[in-house]
C-alpha cells in the first residue's frame, strides 16, 4: 500500500570565493554558513544555533539487505559547522560545499516552497558573508551540479515509502522514470564531461548529472554513482518505512520543474507500492539510456529495451502519465495529496505535450529549454561556436544565486510561490510534518535543546539527565498534533511532561 | 503505442480543432513577439554577464561532492 509521501530535497551548492589568491572551498563554506547563523542570532537576540546530532546516522546500510559496507566511512565531517534551523532545515558543510536540506514536506508544492527558502537562505548567507569579508572579496553560491571540469555535486530527493515493498520491485520502475523524466527535469549543460563523448559531438545536453552515472544500482554517492541509490537509512521507523534516496536528478532553478520532478516521482513510487504498474520497461543498457536521453535534443531517440523493442523518453513518460491518471481515478492521489497530485497530473500532461509539439513552448517551465533558448540566441547574435567560453560562462551564470547576476531569474520562468511566503518559510517550518515540532521547539527553547536530527531531539532540562524525544513517525508532530502543546507550555520540561516523553 | 494514443485522444486541448487553427494563424505573430522579447533579454543581460568569460570559466573549480 502506498504510504503518505513525505518529501525532502538536499542541495549541495557550488561555491566560489572571489577576490582572493588562495580560495579554499571548505573554509569559504564554513564562513558562509557561520556568517548566516551569526546574522540570525543577531536578529533573534543572540541565540546560538543548535547543532546536528549524529547519533542515528547510518549511511552505509544497503537497501538490498547487504551487510553495512565497512569500507564506507561516515561521509560527514563532524567538526564542521552543522546547524538546524527554525524552519526545520539543516544547513551545513558537506564535501567542500555548503549543503541545505529542506525540512520534511508533505506535498510537492511544499517541497518547492522550502527549496526556494533554501535559495533565499543562501542569498542571505552571501549578504552576511559580504559584511565580514575584506573589501574586494566575495563568496558566491551557485545552484548547479557540475563545474564543467568533471566534478559533480548533488541535489538529492527523498521519498518515504512502505517498508513492505521489496526493493527489487522499486528498481525497474524507478530506472524507467529517472532515465526518461530528464526531458523535463534537466537543468541543461553545454558540452560533456565524461569520456563517452566530446563537446564536438554534443554541443548541449539536457542534464548536468547524466555524465556522472556509471552503475544501475548501488550504495555509492561520490564515485561510480548509481542511477538507483540503495542507501537504507529511513530516518523513521525502520519496521514501517524506507526512504528512497534519489541522487540522479539535477538541481532546478525552475519551480515548476522541481514540482514536476518530485510530484511525478512520488506518483511513480506510489504506483509501485500499490502494484499498479503492470508493464516493466527494462532498458537493455540503463546507463547508456540515461546518457542517450540527456544528449538527444530531438527527444526522439529510440531506447533499446531487453525484449528487443524500443521506446522514446516521451513515449515512456506518456505511458507513466496514463497509468497515473488511472491510478488517481482509483484513489491513488491520497498518498501524495489530492490537490497537489491533481496539479501534478495537469502540469505533467502540459509539459509532455509542449515538449512534443515544440520544446521552446515550455521555456517558462523547463530549465534546459530556457537555458538552451537563451544561449542559442546569444550564439546566433554573436556568431559563436558552441565551444566558445562565453557560452560556458553563461551556462554557469544561469545558476548564480545573486539576484543581480542570475540568468535564470531573467528568462521568464513561471513562479508558483510568492516572495512573501518564501521569506516566511526561511524561519517557519511546514505545519504538516514533524518538522513543525523540531522548528517550533528550536525557535522557542534554543538554549534547552542540545542537539537535533531528523528523527529525534535532545533536551537539557537542567537537573535531570538529557532527554531524547524520538520522532520516528514523520507525519506526526504537526501543528495539529502539538501546536497547542508548544504554545501553552512555558518550559521544555512542561512540554515533555505533557507529551509524556 | 496504444496507451499513449489513448492519452492523446483524451487530451481536451487536442480535441479543440478551432483553437488549434486559431493558434496556427497567430504563430507567426507570436514568433515575431518572442524574437523581440529575446532581443530585449539579450540586450539586458549584456550588462550582467561575467566580463572575462574565459577567466571565470577557468576559475570555476569545485571539489567533487555527492
Amino acid at each position: 500500500m502506498a504510504v503518505r509521501k513525505i518529501f525532502g530535497i538536499e542541495t549541495e551548492y557550488g561555491i566560489l570565493h572571489r577576490g582572493t589568491a588562495d580560495p579554499n572551498p571548505i573554509s569559504a563554506s564554513s564562513l558562509l554558513i557561520n556568517a548566516y547563523l551569526a546574522s540570525v542570532a543577531r536578529r533573534t537576540g543572540g541565540r546560538t544555533p543548535v547543532g546536528w546530532d549524529f547519533e542515528d546516522e547510518s549511511p552505509g546500510v544497503d537497501a538490498r539487505g547487504l551487510a553495512a559496507a565497512s569500507a564506507l566511512a561516515p561521509e560527514v565531517e563532524t567538526h564542521l559547522v552543522n546547524a538546524v534551523l527554525t524552519n526545520g532545515a539543516r544547513f551545513y558543510v558537506d564535501h567542500a560545499h555548503p549543503e541545505l536540506s529542506t525540512p520534511e514536506c508533505a506535498d510537492p508544492r511544499s517541497v518547492v516552497l522550502y527549496d526556494r527558502a533554501g535559495e533565499r537562505i543562501a542569498q542571505q548567507a552571501m549578504e552576511a558573508a559580504a559584511s565580514v569579508l575584506p573589501e574586494g572579496e566575495e563568496i558566491v553560491v551557485y545552484k548547479n551540479n557540475s563545474d564543467r571540469k568533471g566534478n559533480s555535486y548533488g541535489c538529492h530527493e527523498n521519498y518515504l515509502m512502505d517498508r513492505q515493498v521489496p526493493f527489487g520491485r522499486i528498481v525497474p520502475h524507478a530506472i524507467a522514470h529517472f532515465v526518461t523524466r530528464q526531458v523535463f527535469t534537466g537543468a541543461g549543460k553545454v558540452g560533456v564531461e565524461s569520456p563517452h563523448g566530446s563537446g564536438r559531438t554534443v554541443p548541449f545536453q539536457l542534464t548536468q548529472r547524466a555524465d556522472f552515472f556509471e552503475e544501475e544500482v548501488g550504495l555509492e554517492t561520490t564515485l561510480k554513482r548509481p542511477i538507483v541509490n540503495t542507501r537504507d537509512e529511513p530516518h523513521a521507523d525502520p519496521q514501517k518505512y524506507r526512504r528512497l534516496h534519489v541522487i540522479v536528478g539535477d538541481a532546478n532553478m525552475s519551480e515548476v520543474a522541481t514540482f514536476l520532478k518530485v510530484g511525478t516521482t512520488a506518483m511513480v513510487l506510489g504506483m509501485v507500492e500499490d502494484g499498479w504498474l503492470r508493464r516493466e520497461f527494462v532498458f537493455a543498457a540503463p546507463v547508456r539510456a540515461l546518457r542517450q536521453v540527456s544528449r538527444d535534443l530531438t527527444l526522439g531517440a529510440p531506447l533499446q529495451l531487453v525484449d528487443g523493442s524500443s521506446v522514446t523518453a516521451l513515449e515512456l513518460q506518456w505511458e507513466l502519465l496514463a497509468a497515473a491518471r488511472a491510478w488517481s481515478e482509483a484513489g491513488g492521489l491520497e498518498s501524495v495529496g489530492v490537490a497537489a497530485g491533481t496539479e501534478v497530473l495537469t502540469r505533467w500532461e502540459e509539459v509532455l505535450g509542449g515538449l512534443e509539439r515544440d520544446p521552446n513552448s515550455v521555456s517558462h517551465i523547463v530549465d534546459w529549454v530556457a537555458k538552451h533558448r537563451l544561449l542559442d540566441a546569444y550564439r546566433e547574435r554573436h556568431a559563436l561556436d558552441w565551444d566558445d567560453p562565453r557560452l560556458a560562462a553563461m551556462d554557469l551564470q544561469y545558476h548564480d544565486l545573486r539576484p543581480d547576476r542570475s540568468l535564470a531569474m531573467r528568462v521568464g520562468l513561471e513562479r508558483i510561490t510568492t516572495d512573501e511566503e518564501v521569506d516566511v518559510a526561511t524561519t517557519m517550518p511546514p505545519e504538516d510534518t514533524r518538522a513543525y515540532f523540531r522548528g517550533r521547539c528550536l525557535a522557542k527553547w534554543p538554549q534547552d535543546i542540545v542537539a537535533a536530527n531528523w528523527d529525534s531531539m535532545v533536551f537539557d532540562v537542567g537537573i535531570d539527565p538529557l532527554r531524547r524525544v524520538p520522532m520516528m513517525e514523520p507525519s506526526r508532530g504537526t501543528r495539529a498534533h502539538v501546536g497547542n502543546l508548544i504554545d501553552e507550555s512555558d518550559t521544555p520540561t512542561e512540554l515533555l511532561d505533557r507529551l509524556g516523553a | 503505442m496504444a496507451e499513449r494514443e489513448q492519452v492523446r485522444r483524451t487530451n481536451p486541448e487536442r480535441q479543440e480543432g478551432d483553437a488549434e487553427e486559431a493558434s496556427l494563424a497567430t504563430t507567426s505573430d507570436k514568433g515575431e513577439r518572442l524574437k523581440a522579447e529575446m532581443d530585449d533579454l539579450l540586450d539586458e543581460i549584456d550588462g550582467v554577464l561575467e566580463t572575462n568569460a574565459e577567466d571565470f570559466v577557468k576559475s570555476y573549480v569545485q571539489k567533487g561532492g555527492q
